[in-house]
């Protein structure tokens, strides 16, 4: 008598990739782009848990400690308000991620859905938003984002959008492209042949497919946007003081006491470029994992 | 080919004036305007009466769209209006930085080309060994590091040698030298500002020089080359090289007219007024007029930049014919 269990029928499925084993391979093929994800890890951690791991605050002036070159009360010295910079930079992450993701998927989110419909849509509307398109990709980066800042003023808010904005046409252009390519899969057809809306074949049908073009632009532009708020601030357009970031604090007392307290200037550039050449190396291994067409030869 | 010259010619137009609505458009959003920072500026109680005065004489009070009229029309004549600001023709305050920024572009785009053909190519004749994992770091950490900080680093580094070496610190000279007055005296100056920005766009060539260059490499032609005896050196500066040069000559081309905005940040740093530290400048006075010509100046830069680019790729390149 043969009784049948759940065991006997059980087909053996094909290897799923589990989490673990993409990781794996994700390591061992991209060990660059791991190291790349582990400081961006790292640097998450700290910026959320920044008040667990600070000893002092941020924005605790004291005039006892004014530029006190690295030591073991202060590991990366102080500034010229005595303000620990260890803590300003750990919290400035805060900042800077903040101001990165939120800045990298609105903008590249709006421009994923503004790219789809335009292919989706083609004709007069496709021609139209091409030209609105050309207009902003007409400019630097960083003129557009300094006349979003002279209308809107400065602030963590403000930046952000100012950021955001130049995005979307970037976004929108690359991500256009790719649906143009499958607006043409019959797929594409079925579903309007089936009476669904536009809005749900762009959403559920197009969205999904260009995805890879897409994750791969929002981490280039977590570093790009970062970069960007640093600069901002910097210049005085962006973050504003006491708020920790890591722009104001190259802009502040950096460059006039370059030569008496070079730490002062050096450790939160550091921290920028170590912010921006980790999600750079991260997204370029993105890049060759997601689109082994645009895989860059190595 | 003259059909496309002349079609992208004319489709500079209608981006121009996109341009154009976008910035007066974006300007006039913008609460506050330039009398109100001005007379703000000098620290006292400021007289509603000389606002309305100073905002009537420049013109802040006429309609919008008679504003508008103004600024498009003044192209029509060649007037580009005044600065709001100083009350100087906005070209004169042009032309007396423009001529600093556009060499502290070609040196930087200079600098760059000096840095990047060598690397790209060494890195890929040597792919996969530590000097090609050397350059590769090197340029991810230039296009990494941002150039104001780069630009600190260098003035530091120059502070410190200076004093460690000649026994004084040194630093470039903040008053602009021009060139035809003392050439040296120039080059010295600019040389260390081109060399923040030079470097960091030369990242971007340097990477895209090498995954040119390895793709040629690949070609057949180029075994052929090796087949028949050539020698290594002849084989990339001959055959390899002058292949890969055209998305380099693009990308340079882009850089180029990328440079005009990172010159704003770079310039800040070097104290050096450019076009960059006016177009922040008037930005923050609220000086509608500059900032319109400026923002209009660089966009007219960048979409000359890349028809130019354009037009060299197919003179590169005689299979590219456009139609």
């Amino acid at each position: 008598m043969a009784s049948f269990t759940a065991d006997d029928t059980t087909i053996e499925a094909p290897p799923r990739a589990g989490f673990s084993k993409t990781l794996k391979d994700f390591v061992r093929n991209q060990p660059l782009g791991a190291a790349g994800g582990v400081i961006v890890i790292v640097m998450i951690l700290a910026a959320i848990f920044a008040d667990f791991i600070t000893v002092y605050e941020p924005e605790q002036i004291s005039f006892e400690a004014m530029l006190v070159p690295p030591e073991w009360a202060y590991p990366l010295g102080t500034d010229n308000y005595g303000r620990d910079i260890l803590t300003r930079i750990i919290f400035g992450a805060r900042t800077a991620l903040f101001v990165g993701f939120v800045a990298a998927f609105v903008g590249s989110f709006v421009g994923l859905v503004l790219g789809v419909a335009s292919a989706y849509f083609g004709g007069t509307f496709d021609l139209i938003f091409q030209r609105v398109m050309d207009v902003f990709l007409a400019f630097p980066l960083i003129i557009l984002a300094l006349a979003v800042v002279a209308v809107l003023g400065t602030g963590t808010e403000n930046v952000i959008i100012a950021i955001t904005i130049p995005f979307i046409p970037q976004c929108a252009r690359v991500v256009r492209s790719n649906a143009l390519a499958i607006r043409e899969i019959p797929y594409v057809d079925a579903a309007r042949a089936c009476g669904f809306s536009h809005l749900r074949i762009i959403l559920r049908h197009m969205v999904p497919n260009v995805m890879a073009p897409f994750l791969i632009m929002v981490t280039a532009f977590v570093g790009q946007a970062i970069l960007l708020e640093a600069s901002l601030s910097y210049l005085g357009l962006g973050v504003q003081e006491p708020v920790p970031a890591w722009g104001l604090m190259l802009q502040g007392g950096a460059e006039e006491y370059a030569e008496s307290a070079p730490w002062v200037a050096i450790f939160p550039g550091l921290a920028i470029t170590l912010a921006v050449f980790a999600f750079n190396l991260f997204g370029d291994a993105l890049r060759d994992v997601l689109d082994p067409k645009l895989r860059s030869e190595r | 080919m003259y059909k496309y010259v002349v079609n992208r010619i004319l489709l500079m137009l209608p981006t121009l004036l996109g341009a154009a609505v976008l910035v007066f458009i974006v300007l006039r959003l913008a609460p506050g305007d330039v009398c109100e920072m001005r007379m703000a500026g000098t620290g006292l109680f400021a007289d509603p009466e000389a606002i309305a005065t100073c905002q009537e004489n420049l013109g802040l009070n006429d309609s919008k769209l008679e504003q508008f009229g103004r600024f498009i029309g003044g192209y029509a004549v060649g007037d580009l209006g005044i600065s709001m600001w100083t009350a100087r023709p906005v070209t004169e305050e042009i032309a007396i930085r423009f001529k600093l920024s556009l060499e502290l572009a070609i040196l930087a785009t200079v600098i760059s080309v000096l840095i990047a053909i060598p690397l790209g190519t060494i890195s890929a004749v040597k792919q996969n060994t530590w000097v090609d994992y050397a350059v590769r770091t090197f340029s991810i950490a230039g296009i990494a590091m941002p150039s104001f900080w780069l630009g600190i680093l260098i003035i530091l580094g120059l502070l410190i040698t200076t004093q460690a070496w000649f026994g004084a610190p040194w630093m470039p000279p903040i008053h602009y030298i021009p060139l035809t007055e003392d050439p040296l005296g120039n080059l010295t100056q600019l040389f260390w500002p081109a060399l923040a920005t030079g470097y960091r766009y030369a990242a971007v060539s340097t990477r895209m020089t090498r995954s040119a260059l390895l793709e040629v490499l690949r070609e057949d032609y180029v075994r052929t080359a090796h087949a028949k005896g050539l020698v290594e050196k002849l084989i990339i500066r001959r055959h390899a090289l002058k292949n890969a040069m055209l998305p380099v000559v693009t990308i340079i081309g882009i850089e180029f007219a990328f440079l005009m905005g990172g010159l704003v940040v770079t310039e800040q740093v070097f104290n050096l007024t450019g076009i960059g530290k006016l177009f922040v400048e008037s930005v923050l006075n609220h000086d509608f007029n500059m900032t319109q010509q400026l923002v209009m100046l660089v966009a007219l830069i960048f979409i000359i930049t890349n028809f130019v680019v354009d037009l060299l790729y197919a003179w590169l390149d005689p299979r590219i014919r456009y139609a």
